[in-house]
């Protein structure tokens, strides 16, 4: 693959929480709109990992990294970036679904309120385009000005999804996105992840190895602090180089 | 009887006891509330409630007490409100977990054990003499604010606490600052439980008459204030000295105003009580 | 960071550091007016003196009976509030149903939520009379009436403090002592508060501390003579008392009259701040222990 189409890019990055060191000299080079998944065990660094592509890190006490995270070939830990304008760029869907305790409405709309917008009509466009294109458009349209927390958890997590995209960041990153939903939803969020990679780079923590190998392109595996293997999706599900590669997706451990 | 025999009846015995002494106070308590009311009813009309105060019993009234009261109860929330609630922001959201967040926390601690008295010498040398603002509203209530300061921190944080970190990510997550988070989704979220603690910080507020007896305020005073800076005096107050005059009929003034200050207080103590429970019946994270 | 973010930061910071300033206003007030005092009244004289008469021509400046007054009521108010605050605990956390611990302690709640004043008029007008018919000889003002009156405004403190230390006691040593056949009595008593016992003794320094600094029910009830005596039938004066009753009438500023108060209030701040800072040093071992 050519550098140009690189999107996110990590450089000989260490971190570490105050003595604990959580990942060890990580290299790695995401394409643009595609999937990446990250696999590993609990505990061996994937989801830190991912909290560095939008600095979700900077508030944890402790928390520091070397090395270099390239945003379009743009370092984001550099001084003079902005946290606010690279989080713009670089949207975040959590684990449990976390819909802010206000209608659904406020809640798409709240990365654009917080920029200042302000007229109605943008917003709503917003809000509508935002909703279709996270397929929860039809479910909620009658029900905008309701309180979010009334929704299902599925319909919670596509709402989150939602209010990512408001902002229309290029890049999306999806920390276990669907472990806290039943199978429905499950299936329902990764369908959209797959129409989502037309116009998003995604990057998607996983326990799941079955959802790894549906939706991703790529996958990295992780473990203790070290990405150990990362490779087309298809070749490390079928041919592992790596013997603890081959142990974890077989299931012997983790 | 047996050894187990004997156990048992000492058992029972202990039940009845803590039956007897959780109910002691409560009977107590409606004694006494009883008690206030048969004397203090009959005084209790609307002359009482809109005359001043007079050297005759039968012509005094409470309108000065309880219009100082409500005063010192609205200037005491403009200043204590925003100055309790940022610093309890400061502290749970800003703050470090360092030593000089030990330390703070250490001091608010011990703030909230000073006795209300050493408050009133507080505000008797800084408000009072040194900011030159006499026995006036102000002195007034900037001491009563310090006072309850501790109670507002204290409550806000736990209001704040209980936000969970979900909702902070998923607002810095779409580019959120720090103060945009907190101001659209830290507060809003916790406003009830700020709201409860500050209403019983005010209840414990309007009860006090100590620290405003150390700063000055006046148990007579012939005319109810207009502007912060004048004299007053509260309810409380206007008890303690009807309270310590030897005449029969001011002791039922004193019961009468009684009555007019447990109202306010248990009127502030009831709506706390009903935020705190419909807060608590709000959809749970 | 944008510069209005910054803004809004010191000013939060700024109301944060206010309580620091108030400590130090505390502390500053008192001290500055006391050492004025203590150049006009030796500290010897202060710790020493039997008698406390500022007001009067022949001026004595002893702290001992005011001392002894507080100490007095303060004793009186914990011999009622520690025994019923304590069975209280033990009653709804061992005996009681959960719907009754629901309804029970919310109500002892309202005991502390009452205005002091409003207990000062009750020691002085319901419980002094009554306690006139068993004791003749008690006076209209006595530290009795008001220690009783104190005890029972404060039974909430140690009931619910006490409550939470016991219910934090881990389940399992419950289940031990009544698998070993203990009935509720010996497992409370037993197990259950001596567990609890760091967390008792915390609610019970936070009320005595409480007890030293109340002002209106002493000032109401238990009179304006110092004296040192440990007599709860006759009038005493508090610390708190003396307070009020010097700001009450027309001392001068700047006389030394004036600057007893300061004297008077900086003792009682040693006591309060004394008592709380060691209720904070043994939560915190405690915390220690069970984490």
């Amino acid at each position: 693959m050519s550098k140009k189409q690189n999107k996110l890019e990590a450089l000989n990055l260490d971190a570490y929480y105050g003595d604990f060191h959580a990942l060890k000299g990580i290299n790695i080079a995401m394409e643009e709109k595609a999937v990446t998944a990250f696999i590993g065990p609990s505990g061996c660094g994937k989801s830190t990992f991912l909290r560095t592509f939008n600095r979700m890190n900077d508030y944890i006490d402790g928390f520091r990294v070397e090395g270099q995270i390239l945003l379009d070939g743009k370092d984001i830990y550099q001084k003079e970036v902005r946290v606010d304008e690279l989080r713009k760029e670089v949207g975040m869907v959590f684990q449990k679904p976390n819909p802010f305790p206000k209608s659904i409405f406020e809640n798409v709309v709240y990365g654009l309120k917080i920029q200042g917008i302000k007229k109605k009509s943008v917003l709503e466009e917003a809000a509508e385009q935002s909703l279709r294109n996270a397929a929860l458009w039809e479910e909620v349209k009658d029900k905008l000005d309701k309180s979010a927390l009334a929704l299902s958890g599925g319909q919670q997590q596509r709402l989150c999804i939602a209010r990512a995209l408001a902002i229309s960041p290029s890049v999306l990153l999806m920390d276990e996105p669907a472990s806290a939903l039943d199978p429905i939803s499950t299936a329902k969020i990764e369908e959209l992840i797959y129409e989502l990679k037309n116009d998003y780079t995604i990057v998607i923590v996983t326990h799941n190895m079955q959802q790894a190998g549906r939706v991703s392109d790529y996958t990295a595996f992780f473990y203790m602090g070290e990405l150990v293997e990362f490779n087309k999706t298809k070749t490390m599900f079928t041919s592992p180089k790596d013997e603890r590669t081959q142990n974890y997706i077989t299931g012997r451990f983790g | 009887m047996t050894n187990s025999d004997i156990n048992r009846l000492k058992d029972k015995a202990f039940q009845v006891f803590g039956v007897f002494c959780t109910f002691i106070g409560l009977v107590v308590l409606g004694i006494f509330l009883i008690d206030i009311i048969i004397e203090g009813v009959q005084r209790l009309n609307w002359d009482f409630l809109v005359n001043l105060p007079s050297r005759r019993a039968s012509r005094a009234g409470i309108l000065t007490a309880w219009v100082g009261t409500l005063w010192i109860l609205v200037l005491t929330t403009i200043i204590a409100f925003p100055l309790g609630v940022a610093a309890g922001v400061y502290l749970e959201e800003y703050g470090k977990k360092n030593k000089m967040a030990n330390f703070l926390e250490i001091n608010i601690a011990n703030l909230a054990g000073v006795p209300s008295i050493i408050y009133g010498l507080l505000g008797l040398e800084i408000f009072v003499r040194q900011m030159r603002l006499g026995g006036s509203l102000l002195a007034g209530a900037l001491t009563l604010s310090l006072l309850i300061l501790p109670i507002i921190i204290v409550t806000t944080r736990e209001a704040i606490k209980a936000v969970p970190r979900s909702i902070r990510d998923g607002s810095f997550a779409l580019g959120a600052s720090k103060w945009q988070t907190v101001w659209h989704q830290v507060l809003p979220a916790s406003f009830g439980g700020i709201l409860t603690g500050i209403i019983l910080a005010l209840s414990r507020a309007v009860g006090e008459a100590a620290p405003l007896i150390v700063i000055g305020a006046l148990a007579y005073v012939p005319f109810t204030p207009s502007t912060p800076l004048d004299e007053f005096t509260v309810l409380p107050i206007q008890i303690f000295n009807w309270t310590s005059r030897p005449q029969e009929a001011f002791l039922t003034n004193a019961a009468a105003a009684i009555i007019v200050l447990l109202v306010i207080t248990f009127l502030l103590n009831g709506i706390a009580v009903y935020l705190r429970n419909k807060q608590q019946r709000k959809v749970r994270w | 960071m944008k510069v209005s973010e910054k803004i809004i930061e010191g000013l939060l910071w700024l109301s944060a550091a206010i309580t620091i300033l108030v400590t130090v206003g505390i502390i500053w007030v008192l001290l500055s007016e006391s050492i004025s005092f203590f150049q006009e009244v030796s500290l010897v004289e202060f710790l020493t003196e039997k008698e406390w008469t500022p007001l009067f021509a022949d001026k004595k400046f002893g702290i001992m009976p005011l001392v002894a007054g507080t100490l007095l009521t303060t004793f009186v108010a914990i011999a009622v509030a520690l025994p019923i605050g304590l069975t209280i605990a033990v009653y709804l956390n061992e005996y009681a149903h959960a719907r009754m611990k629901q309804v029970v302690k919310p109500l002892l709640e309202v005991l502390a939520t009452i205005p002091t004043v409003v207990y000062g008029f009750f020691a002085l007008t319901v419980v002094t009379p009554f306690l006139q018919q068993l004791i003749p000889n008690l006076a209209g003002f006595n530290a009795l009436s008001a220690g009783i009156v104190m005890g029972i405004m404060i039974i909430p403190m140690i009931s619910s403090l006490s409550e939470d230390a016991i219910s934090a006691v881990p389940r399992s040593l419950r289940e031990a002592a009544y698998g070993m056949g203990s009935t509720r009595l010996q497992t409370s008593f037993g197990v259950m508060v001596p567990a609890a016992s760091s967390g008792i003794v915390v609610s019970v320094i936070l009320a005595i501390s409480r007890a030293v600094g109340e002002t209106m029910i002493v000032a109401i009830a238990a009179g304006q003579q110092p004296r040192l005596t440990l007599n709860p039938l006759v009038p005493i004066e508090t610390i708190t008392t003396y307070i009020v009753q010097v700001s009450m009438g027309d001392v001068p500023q700047g006389s030394l009259e004036y600057k007893t108060i300061f004297a008077a209030g900086i003792t009682l701040f040693v006591f309060t701040f004394a008592l709380n800072n060691l209720s904070f040093w043994i939560k915190k071992k405690y915390q220690e222990k069970y984490d």
